[in-house]
C-alpha cells in the first residue's frame, strides 16, 4: 500500500493542488463526464488498442481455456494484404466509390438545400422526401434498387435498346458507380439537414448586400452561400469519407458479395470475409488498419482544403 | 478539460493492456471442463427448418421422458449471417451448446483449430458407432484423423425441374434425356428458345464461398466418379474433368441459358427458370406450387449411376460441454434407427447410414419420389475435411466467378491459378 508523503499531509496547500492536479477544479464535473469517458473507452478505444495487438500478431480466436501460440509476427499480416490483389482492388474500388459519392453528396445537398432554405413551395414536403431514404434500413431499400436495376427492371425496361449490357450491377465498370449512386441518394436526406442547421448562420444582411450591389443568384451563391456554409462543407466532406470508407451492407446486398467478380468488393467487405468468414482476423485487421490510415490521411486533407485561410 | 487528461490516458492505457492480454488466459487442453462420463442436464441447438425443429422438439421429450435426471433443452441456432458464424462467435464466448445439429463439414477444421470441438472417438464406442452408422464413408468427415463431427444426415444434389415448363418446351418431363453435357444443353437450348421459360438454370451466381457446392462441385463428383476438390493435400480439379465441367457451366452462362445476376425472387417458383440444383428438401418446399421432377447431375459422357454432392449436415460435441457423458448418449439416441426412420418421415432428409433404402423400405413404398434420392444417396461425397476449408472455397469461387460466370478470365487461368492457391492454402 503507498503511503501518501508526510510533507503533503501537513501542507494542505500542496494536497489541494495534487487533488487539483488528478481530479480537477471541477471534481463534479469530471464525475459527470465519467460514464462517456468510459463508454469511449471500452466501446471505441479497447477495440481499437486491440485490433492493433492482432494486426501484429498470429492470431486467430479460440475457445475459453485453449492455449495456444500467438507469436508476434512484426509487419507479415500488412505484406500479406498489400500483395492480395484482391485487397488492392477493394481499395481501388473504394478510391472509385468515393471519388462518384463524396462530390455528388456536397453539391447536391449543397443546392437542395439552399432551394428549401430559400423558401420553395412543399418545401417541408420535399425534406421529407429527401429524408425517408435515410431512416430507412438499407436492406429494404436495396431491394428497391435490385428490382429497379436488375437486368429485367424498370431501368432497362424505359431504356429499352439503350440499356446497358452486361446490367447495372453485373457490369465490372456499372457496379460500383451505381452504387454510389444509391448511397448518394439514401443519404442525402441527412446532409441536406446539416447543410439547413448551416445555412441559419449566413446572415440574410450578406444576401441583401449582395444583391444591392446588383449579385445575381448563382453570383450569390457562389460569394456568400458557399463561403458561409465552408463549416458545414468540412464536416459533410469528412463524414461522407468515413461513411463511404466503411462501405458494407450495399456492395453485401446490391452485388451479392461484391460482385461481379469483385469490381464492387471494399476494404470492409473483405475484412468481413476474412474475420468473421474464414477466421482470419489478424489479415482483417491489417486491413482495418490500412483502412483506418487511409481514411485519416483522406479527412485530413478534406479539413485542410477547406480550411478558411 | 486538462483534468480529465491523465484519466484518460490511464484508463485507456490499462485498458489497452488488458486488450494485448486477451484472449490467451487459461490452461486447457481444448477439451474443455467436460469429462467424457459426466452427466447432467445439455443444451442442443437445431437448425431453424420447420420440419427439422418438429423433429428435434419429439427426439427431445422422447429422451427427457426417460430420462428425468438428465434432461435435454432445444433451441434454434441463434441468428446470424449463417449457422457458421453463430458458432463461431459461440466457440470464442464459451457460450456453445453441447451438441448442433447442423454442421457443415466444411467449417469443422476451424473450429477443430479452436479447440471448440471434442473429438467423438474419446469415447470407448465413439469411433465404432460413427463406423457402423455411416459404413467406410464415415472416415470421409475425419479431421486431423479425429471424428470431430457424426455424419448425421444428407441431401444428395439432383438437377430438380419444372414438368409443366419441360412440356411447354417439347421435352418429355419423363424422360427428358438430359444425361450428357450435349444433350444437357441442347434442352436448355430448347427451353429458352421455345420462350417456356426465361432461364433454363438460376445457380446463384454470387460470391459466397458455398456456391460452388451447388453448381460447379457436384457435376465434377459425377465426373471424377467421387473425387473430391483435394485429396492427399493437393487440389484435384486442374484436370481433362475439371476442365469439362468448368466449360459446361461456361458455355451455359456465355449462351445466356443461365443469368449471371441473382434472382430478385424464388425463380424455380414464379417459373423464370425452368431447372436448380436442389436436394431432397425441395420436394417438402415447393410441395404443389410446382409440378417438380428429379434427374441426375449430367457428366461429359452421360453415364448413369453418377456420384454428386452429398450437402450433408452433421453432429458436433462442443469442448464447453460439461456433461459430456449424457451428451454422447443421447447424440446416439438421436441417431439411432429410429431417430433416424423418424427424421426420414418428417423431413425427407436422407439419414446418412449404410443400406438406407433396405432399412427404411416402407417409407421409400409409401413416397416413392425420395426413392430417387435414396438410391443416389448411396453415392455421394462431401467437402473434403481440410486446413483453411473456407478460405479454399472462397478462393475457388473468385476464380471460378472471374472465368466461368463472368468470362473475364480464361478456364485454363481459372483451373491452374485456384489449384496453386489452394495447394497453398491446404499445405499451410
Amino acid at each position: 500500500m503507498a503511503s501518501v508523503p508526510a510533507t503533503e499531509l501537513r501542507d494542505p496547500g500542496r494536497l489541494r493542488a495534487s487533488r487539483r492536479r488528478w481530479l480537477g477544479t471541477q471534481p463534479i464535473g469530471s464525475l459527470f463526464s465519467l460514464p462517456y469517458l468510459v463508454f469511449v473507452l471500452v466501446i471505441f478505444a479497447y477495440p481499437l488498442g486491440f485490433a492493433v495487438y492482432i494486426a501484429f500478431h498470429d492470431y486467430f480466436f479460440t475457445a475459453p481455456g485453449v492455449e495456444v501460440a500467438k507469436p508476434f509476427v512484426g509487419l507479415d499480416n500488412f505484406v500479406t494484404v498489400l500483395t492480395d490483389e484482391r485487397v488492392l482492388e477493394s481499395f481501388r474500388n473504394t478510391g472509385v466509390f468515393l471519388l462518384i459519392n463524396v462530390p455528388l453528396t456536397v453539391v447536391l445537398s449543397m443546392v437542395l438545400a439552399t432551394a428549401l432554405d430559400s423558401g420553395v413551395r412543399w418545401a417541408s414536403a420535399y425534406r421529407i422526401a429527401f429524408y425517408v431514404p435515410y431512416l430507412t434500413a438499407s436492406v429494404s431499400l436495396v431491394g428497391v434498387w435490385m428490382l429497379l436495376f436488375s437486368s429485367g427492371g424498370l431501368i432497362n425496361s424505359v431504356l429499352g435498346p439503350l440499356a446497358p449490357s452486361p446490367s447495372w450491377l453485373i457490369s465490372s465498370s456499372l457496379a460500383m458507380p451505381t452504387i454510389a449512386l444509391y448511397v448518394t441518394w439514401k443519404q442525402l436526406g441527412f446532409y441536406i439537414l446539416l447543410y439547413l442547421a448551416a445555412l441559419q448562420n449566413v446572415p440574410r444582411e450578406l444576401h441583401e448586400s449582395a444583391m444591392t450591389d446588383g449579385a445575381n443568384g448563382w453570383q450569390r451563391f457562389r460569394a456568400v452561400t458557399v463561403p458561409g456554409v465552408r463549416s458545414a462543407t468540412t464536416l459533410v466532406l469528412i463524414l461522407a469519407i468515413i461513411t463511404g470508407a466503411n462501405l458494407f451492407t450495399e456492395p453485401y446486398l446490391l452485388t451479392n458479395g461484391g460482385g461481379p467478380d469483385g469490381a464492387s468488393s471494399t476494404p470492409v467487405l473483405l475484412i468481413y470475409q476474412q474475420g468473421i468468414q474464414q477466421q482470419n482476423p489478424d489479415t482483417a485487421a491489417a486491413i482495418g488498419m490500412l483502412l483506418v490510415i487511409v481514411v485519416g490521411l483522406l479527412s485530413l486533407t478534406a479539413n485542410r482544403l477547406t480550411k478558411e485561410s | 478539460m486538462k483534468t480529465i487528461r491523465p484519466l484518460a490516458i490511464l484508463g485507456a492505457a490499462a485498458l489497452l493492456v488488458a486488450g494485448c492480454s486477451g484472449g490467451g488466459g487459461g490452461g486447457g487442453n481444448g477439451d474443455g471442463g467436460g469429462a467424457a462420463d459426466a452427466t447432467g442436464a445439455i443444451d442442443i441447438w437445431l437448425s431453424n427448418n420447420e420440419q427439422e425443429l418438429a423433429w428435434g422438439t419429439a427426439v427431445v421429450d422422447a429422451w427427457n421422458a426417460e430420462n428425468p435426471d438428465e434432461q435435454v433443452t432445444a433451441q434454434e441456432i441463434p441468428a446470424g449471417a449463417s449457422s457458421e458464424e453463430a458458432i463461431t462467435a459461440a466457440i470464442t464466448a464459451g457460450t456453445a451448446p453441447c451438441l448442433v445439429f447442423n454442421i457443415a463439414t466444411a467449417a469443422v477444421s476451424g473450429w477443430v483449430r479452436q479447440g471448440g470441438l471434442v473429438d467423438l472417438a474419446q469415447f470407448e464406442d465413439g469411433a465404432s458407432y460413427i463406423t457402423d452408422r455411416g459404413g467406410e464413408g464415415a472416415e470421409a468427415y475425419m479431421t486431423d484423423d479425429g471424428f470431430y463431427q457424426l455424419p448425421w444426415k444428407s441431401n444428395p444434389v439432383m438437377v430438380m425441374y419444372n414438368r409443366t415448363i419441360f412440356a411447354d418446351a417439347g421435352l418429355d418431363p419423363d424422360n427428358p434425356g438430359m444425361e450428357s453435357f450435349d444433350d444437357f444443353l441442347a434442352g436448355a437450348r430448347q427451353i429458352v428458345e421455345s420462350g417456356a421459360s426465361q432461364s433454363a438454370i438460376w445457380p446463384s451466381p454470387t460470391s459466397e464461398f458455398y456456391q460452388p457446392w451447388f453448381d460447379f462441385y457436384p457435376l465434377y463428383l459425377a465426373e471424377t466418379g467421387g473425387t473430391m476438390l483435394v485429396e492427399d493435400g493437393a487440389a484435384t480439379f486442374d484436370s481433362d474433368e475439371g476442365r469439362a465441367v468448368a466449360e459446361f457451366w461456361a458455355s451455359v452462362y456465355a449462351e445466356g441459358l443461365a443469368p449471371q445476376e441473382a434472382s430478385t425472387d424464388d425463380a424455380m417458383a414464379v417459373g423464370t427458370t425452368a431447372m436448380q440444383l436442389a436436394g431432397p428438401w425441395a420436394i417438402a418446399s415447393y410441395g404443389d406450387a410446382v409440378d417438380v421432377g428429379f434427374m441426375p447431375v449430367p457428366t461429359s459422357t452421360g453415364s448413369g449411376d453418377v456420384y454428386t454432392f452429398a450437402d450433408s449436415k452433421n453432429v458436433s460435441m462442443f469442448t464447453s460441454c460439461e456433461a459430456q457423458g449424457t451428451a454422447w448418449e443421447f447424440l446416439k439416441f438421436a441417431t439411432s434407427e429410429d431417430s433416424d426412420g423418424q427424421l426420414l418421415e418428417l423431413t425427407g432428409q436422407m439419414p446418412l447410414r449404410t443400406d438406407l433404402a433396405a432399412t427404411f423400405p416402407d417409407y421409400f413404398e409409401a413416397n416413392p419420389s425420395y426413392e430417387t434420392f435414396a438410391d443416389q444417396a448411396e453415392r455421394v461425397a462431401d467437402v473434403p475435411s481440410v486446413p483453411n476449408s473456407v478460405e479454399v472455397w472462397q478462393a475457388f469461387r473468385d476464380d471460378y466467378s472471374a472465368a466461368v460466370i463472368f468470362g473475364t478470365s480464361s478456364v485454363e487461368e481459372f483451373l491452374s491459378g485456384a489449384a496453386e492457391t489452394i495447394d497453398g492454402l491446404v499445405a499451410e
